[in-house]
């Protein structure tokens, strides 16, 4: 919460805040409470539950299986993260600032992120198919073999250059946001000294793009983390298991094989990892507003 | 035209490139897209979105779709009004705490609330409704809606609201006669964002219908696995779904990264 406006003590904010709160908490606390709940008990069939203790946390904290998922789904967004943030940053920085052109560079470049996310992932499984879609028979084209229903590679590389399909806009929208809220006279005061364009970027530019950046990684790193629907169209987390991240593993145990108490252990333990580190986030993103 | 619009131009074209197959494959008929590779469609044919549009069950799930996220915005963007007033204006007990848990619903991966949002969602009656979708897109919708709107109210000087009460004004005739037209530009980017993230959202949705109230999107799965493999309606049905989206954000595209800036730029 930043912001410039005073604000005064007021507990009648309770009363304001009351809708809110009763809608989020059925949707957020009673599923809370029933994913720990089964997280410490085990199902027979027929809704018979045994206490089970932290049995199953241990389980998933030694299985290889959830640890694979896990490395998959830090380096899936690690990669995301490393092409969209610099990527996004250049577009916005070649865009032009006015002018009729910009209405038309905004609209199109949004256009991926209001498509269904599973129509993103038909619409690449089209695009990539080896035969008849458009990537895939380019590259095969180009002489490198290219299947990914076959090849671990070639569906991480489909899956990667998906996304950043999918978000770089959104990384573009918010540094040119940022970008276009800097004075003019920032740049005239860096013409009558001759800066340099770098020296631009360096002490004008990037300092007022600090807040959009942050919140770009911080939304990115969320919504890369939690990935599901449009890698489950694309690639189904296969071949084998190679675009198996955690939600996908998820889901697989807990609609596909109900297995409720390890599922909930594990929907517990990933949910703690993206809390933990948005809030490492978040701390850094106030302290910036701080200052 | 100067050099470095080349970047934003060939970035346009990559984005456009996919868009550009799926429509090329929804103009196809099954026999030119399993014949061979053509780079636009040689036998032109409507039949694809002709079945989609007379068939009730595929239109049926574009009405599906409409209905859980018209009531999802209403309802996010209604609740989300009163509470982030109180955010921007009032201190009270709690009040930090409070946005951060709200916060913490936005980071909650779907995944982990799809089994228990299933029988919810069942034990309430609501399964297989377009209500029991539109209430599970609230998880993370208001959230989002309370914070876009108390950026964009923070920008309101609080000299505002004193200057109406002692004109006079009771709250309510301020807050809705003088106060929303003031932040029209917040409400319509929260709205948009409702309607987006409802409308892209697939898991949940998927999740939490059966028939009845299936949405367009989901539709489309079944199809690829049942009866064989239609790529062409698949494709057409896709294409449809890109309409709303298009049209929406021509209304919006000055804010829209105001809006993902949760209204702070």
């Amino acid at each position: 919460m930043g912001g410039e406006v005073r604000k005064t003590v007021n507990q009648l904010g309770w009363l304001f805040v009351l809708p809110v709160v009763a809608l989020v908490a059925f949707n957020a606390v009673i599923p809370l409470m029933t994913v720990v709940n089964y997280s410490f008990q085990e199902s027979f069939g027929d809704n018979v539950f045994f206490w089970s203790g932290v049995r199953w946390f241990q389980e998933i904290l030694n299985s290889s299986r959830f640890h694979e998922a896990l490395l998959r789904q830090i380096l899936f967004t690690a990669i995301v993260l490393a092409i969209e943030i610099p990527l996004g940053l250049a577009i916005a920085l070649a865009m032009p600032r006015r002018g009729p052109w910009v209405s038309v560079c905004l609209v199109l470049m949004a256009l991926p992120l209001l498509i269904p996310w599973n129509v993103v992932g038909a619409m690449w499984n089209i695009m990539a198919l080896p035969e008849i879609g458009l990537l895939g028979k380019a590259i095969n084209a180009l002489g490198i073999p290219f299947n990914y229903t076959r090849q671990p590679v070639a569906a991480w590389f489909t899956v990667v250059l998906m996304d950043v399909w999918h978000w770089t806009s959104l990384v573009v929208l918010l540094c040119f946001a940022g970008l276009v809220s800097i004075p003019d006279a920032y740049y005239q005061a860096a013409r009558i000294d001759a800066a340099r364009p770098w020296a631009v970027f360096r002490y004008i530019q990037l300092p007022k793009l600090r807040y959009v950046l942050t919140i770009a990684i911080l939304l990115r790193f969320m919504d890369s983390f939690m990935i599901y629907t449009e890698v489950v169209v694309l690639t189904g987390g296969g071949p084998g298991n190679s675009t198996t991240f955690l939600s996908i593993d998820l889901v697989k145990t807990a609609l596909g094989q109900f297995d409720l108490g390890p599922a909930a252990a594990m929907s517990i333990i990933y949910f703690l990892i993206i809390l933990l580190l948005s809030w490492l986030f978040y701390t850094l993103m106030t302290r910036n507003e701080a200052r | 035209m100067r050099a470095r619009y080349l970047v934003p131009t060939i970035y346009i074209i990559f984005l456009l490139l996919p868009i550009y197959w799926l429509l090329n494959m929804s103009f196809k008929t099954t026999n030119e897209i399993l014949g061979g590779f053509t780079l636009w469609p040689h036998s032109f044919t409507f039949d694809n979105y002709k079945v989609i549009l007379t068939n009730p069950s595929w239109y049926n799930g574009y009405i599906a779709s409409i209905e859980y996220v018209v009531i999802n915005t209403i309802l996010s963007v209604a609740v989300a009004l009163p509470a982030a007033y109180a955010f921007s204006r009032y201190r009270f007990l709690g009040d930090k705490h409070l946005f951060f848990w709200l916060l913490t619903n936005r980071m909650a991966p779907p995944a982990v609330f799809a089994l228990p949002f299933y029988q919810l969602y069942s034990a309430v009656g609501l399964f297989d409704t377009p209500w029991a979708v539109a209430l599970a897109h609230t998880l993370f919708n208001i959230p989002l809606a309370v914070w876009i709107l108390e950026g964009f109210m923070s920008g309101v000087p609080k000299e505002l609201d004193e200057t109406a009460y002692v004109d006079g004004y009771s709250f309510w005739h301020f807050f809705i006669r003088i106060f929303m037209p003031t932040i029209a530009a917040g409400i319509g980017v929260a709205c948009f964002f409702c309607f987006m993230f409802s409308w892209v959202e697939l898991l949940l949705a998927k999740t939490l219908t059966s028939v009845a109230a299936k949405p367009i999107a989901a539709l489309m799965t079944k199809t690829a696995s049942t009866s064989g493999y239609e790529l062409g309606l698949l494709a057409a049905a896709g294409s449809l779904t890109l309409i709303p989206g298009a049209v929406v954000i021509y209304f919006v595209r000055n804010y829209i990264a105001k809006g993902f800036a949760l209204g702070r730029v």
